[in-house]
């Protein structure tokens, strides 16, 4: 899949990543189109979300390269790429010490100088932006539902207004009705915001609704990348099982 | 691209037409405050602005947001601004941000600090009567547990009895052993040092025997296990309580109280007046050393001192408050495990409410029982 280099958000060549004599990434090459939302599915255990820790550099690269707007990238604590990237952690990390607004302000605070009104502000706005209203800023996690921690997490991850956005199953352990509301809210933020969307989720809903292409981890592969349209005519058995299973028929269904 | 944002002003005739220019982000954010902060008073004074986006090479929510404000100002003076030129790429953004921070938070006003005080002041007495009823109420819940293992001797959980006194009292021995010789060999040494300007040298052996054996080698013992294996039983059942491990005991039908918390209890009431003897022998061995290498007083002549000096009351007196020591420990440690909620802070929280409360408790109980002994004469 060779592509013009400007287009690529996140290009993953070659990646090995394994931990003791297993190996969990084997080869992988996979590239992120700017501006686009890309759906990760792989069977639980298979290297999602190691990929995406990979990639934010969480966890140590036995070989191949990763290319984030271009630029090859070292390890989490290369403070140049924490303005590049949000990051949404399936439970949310929103650190517990910190009432929302701070949360929402911490990544401000730490990276940039300037006001405290402005902080304030720029804190509610993005508040409002994710749905939730500005008298929730003086709460604390703990007194968060989870779709609301959900949320705020996601106002933090966007505090600083970057390109690229990872989100490691936005939709899991909320009811279908927030879940939905997740999806819409990413659609439209991502709209609004022109980011590009790096997602593993297990949500099908998710995958025909917000994702524009999605991309099938098997045996530490890229086994299939594409529309859902086409991931659903792929030949590859797990790919086969995964989207012509039981739970999956009704989707399918929805989709012809 | 232009690397540094500009905001050019034009002011003609009352109007003023406001051209910001570069990239509008995030990272330029001093830049921007000080730009939009100079032209603050033009835009409050003029009579028409004009807002001209064509010049801006990227925008973000923070770039956008300094913006609106500049527009709303000049909407609060009654000149709307007009907004012009706006690249089809940022107008999502812009028409977002214009949503934005409308209304402010409610401002919630702060109660009158009398109000707080009292506030604090039923909220710790509810507290304490709380703490009180959990207290009673474990320990009728164990006396039920105990009655039940004298009625059917075989539903005592033997295997668990026996782990818990494993670790709560064998291996607790290697460190009740050094701290009470270490402090039996303090309290002996600076009773010669001071008895010394009296010549009553010999007295010290009184001291240390009567000190130790009564008061301090239970006290002492009691409070370290209070730290070790109390904090330890908090953090077991709280985690137990947070995974719902305990939820599941109880729909199987079964008694936390019988499979959990009894044979850590009687671990502790074992246990304890064991760790009690040892430590008081060894804190009485701890002075003898000292006798030895710092008052000039040979082993026999000490041994002989401490039989006069001693009856076997004191060492009653102390070992008869181990067990009630150690079921305060017990019960305060497992009905603080219990009290944990779903969340990690509250475990820690529990843990170190534990430790703090069963050191008090046993200090009172210690105070209470002199008051006892006193009063029956022992």
């Amino acid at each position: 899949m060779p592509e013009p280099h400007a287009e690529v958000a996140i290009g993953v060549r070659d990646l090995v990543v394994g931990f003791g004599r297993q190996i969990v990434l084997d080869h992988l090459s996979l590239d992120v189109r700017r501006g686009e939302i890309l759906g990760l599915v792989g069977a639980s255990g298979g290297g999602k979300s190691v990929l995406m820790r990979t990639i934010i550099g969480l966890i140590p690269r036995r070989s191949g390269t990763i290319e984030i707007m271009g630029q090859p990238i070292g390890g989490a604590h290369d403070r140049s790429t924490a303005t590049t990237w949000g990051i949404l952690f399936q439970q949310g990390a929103l650190f517990s010490s910190l009432t929302v607004r701070q949360n929402v302000q911490f990544p401000l605070r730490e990276n940039l100088t300037l006001s405290l009104d402005l902080m304030d502000e720029i804190a509610i706005a993005k508040l409002e932006m994710v749905g939730l209203r500005p008298e929730d800023g003086d709460k604390y996690p703990a007194e968060l539902s989870g779709g609301m921690t959900k949320r705020v997490a996601l106002a933090r991850a966007l505090a600083l207004d970057p390109p690229i956005l990872f989100l490691d199953e936005p939709t899991s352990g909320l009811d279908p009705i927030a879940a939905g509301d997740f999806d819409a809210l990413i659609r439209t933020l991502q709209k609004t915001l022109g980011l590009t969307v790096f997602m593993v989720t297990h949500d099908l809903a998710s995958l025909t609704t917000v994702c524009d292409r999605v991309a099938a981890l098997a045996d530490g592969k890229i086994v299939a990348i594409g529309p859902m349209r086409e991931l659903l005519q792929s030949e590859h058995p797990w790919v086969r099982a995964y989207f012509h299973g039981k739970r999956s028929q009704m989707l399918q269904h929805e989709m012809r | 691209m232009n690397s540094e944002p500009l905001l050019l002003a034009t002011p003609s005739g009352g109007k003023l037409e406001l051209r910001p220019e570069g990239p509008w982000i995030a990272a330029n954010v001093a830049t921007l405050e000080t730009l939009s902060r100079s032209v603050v008073a033009e835009v409050s004074q003029s009579r028409a602005v004009t807002l001209d986006m064509s010049g801006i090479s990227a925008l973000d929510t923070l770039g956008a947001w300094v913006l609106e404000k500049l527009s709303r100002q000049a909407a609060s003076s009654g000149r709307p601004a007009d907004i012009v030129g706006v690249a089809d790429h940022f107008s999502g953004l812009l028409e977002e941000v214009r949503q934005v921070n409308r209304h402010a938070p409610a401002q919630v006003a702060a109660p009158s600090p009398i109000l707080l005080r009292l506030d604090d002041l039923g909220k710790a007495t509810i507290g304490a009567r709380e703490d009180i009823t959990i207290f009673l109420r474990m320990l009728g819940a164990l006396f039920m547990a105990v009655l039940g293992v004298v009625r059917r001797p075989r539903s005592l959980r033997l295997t668990s009895l026996v782990y818990q006194l494993n670790r709560i009292g064998l291996q607790a021995i290697p460190i009740v052993v050094l701290i009470t010789f270490l402090i039996g060999a303090i309290i002996a040494q600076q009773g010669f040092f001071h008895f010394r300007r009296f010549g009553a040298e010999s007295y010290t052996v009184d001291m240390v025997g009567i000190l130790v054996l009564r008061e301090l080698g239970v006290l002492i013992v009691a409070i370290m296990v209070a730290g070790r294996s109390g904090s330890a039983y908090t953090a077991e059942l709280g985690s137990m309580k947070m995974r719902e491990e305990i939820d599941a005991l109880s729909t199987m039908g079964l008694d936390p109280v019988d499979v959990l918390i009894l044979p850590r209890v009687a671990a502790l009431v074992i246990a304890l007046p064991i760790l009690t003897f040892i430590g008081s022998i060894a804190a009485l061995y701890g002075g003898g050393l000292v006798a030895q290498f710092y008052g000039d007083m040979g082993p026999a002549i000490y041994i002989a001192r401490l039989h006069d000096a001693i009856s076997v009351t004191h060492f009653e007196v102390g070992i008869l408050k181990a067990p009630f020591m150690a079921l305060v420990i017990g019960i305060v440690a497992c009905s603080e495990g219990l009290r944990v909620k779903g969340s990690a802070e509250s475990l820690g929280r529990q843990t170190t409410t534990s430790v703090v409360k069963s050191i008090f408790l046993v200090i009172v109980l210690d105070g209470l029982f002199a008051i006892f002994f006193a009063s029956i004469g022992m």
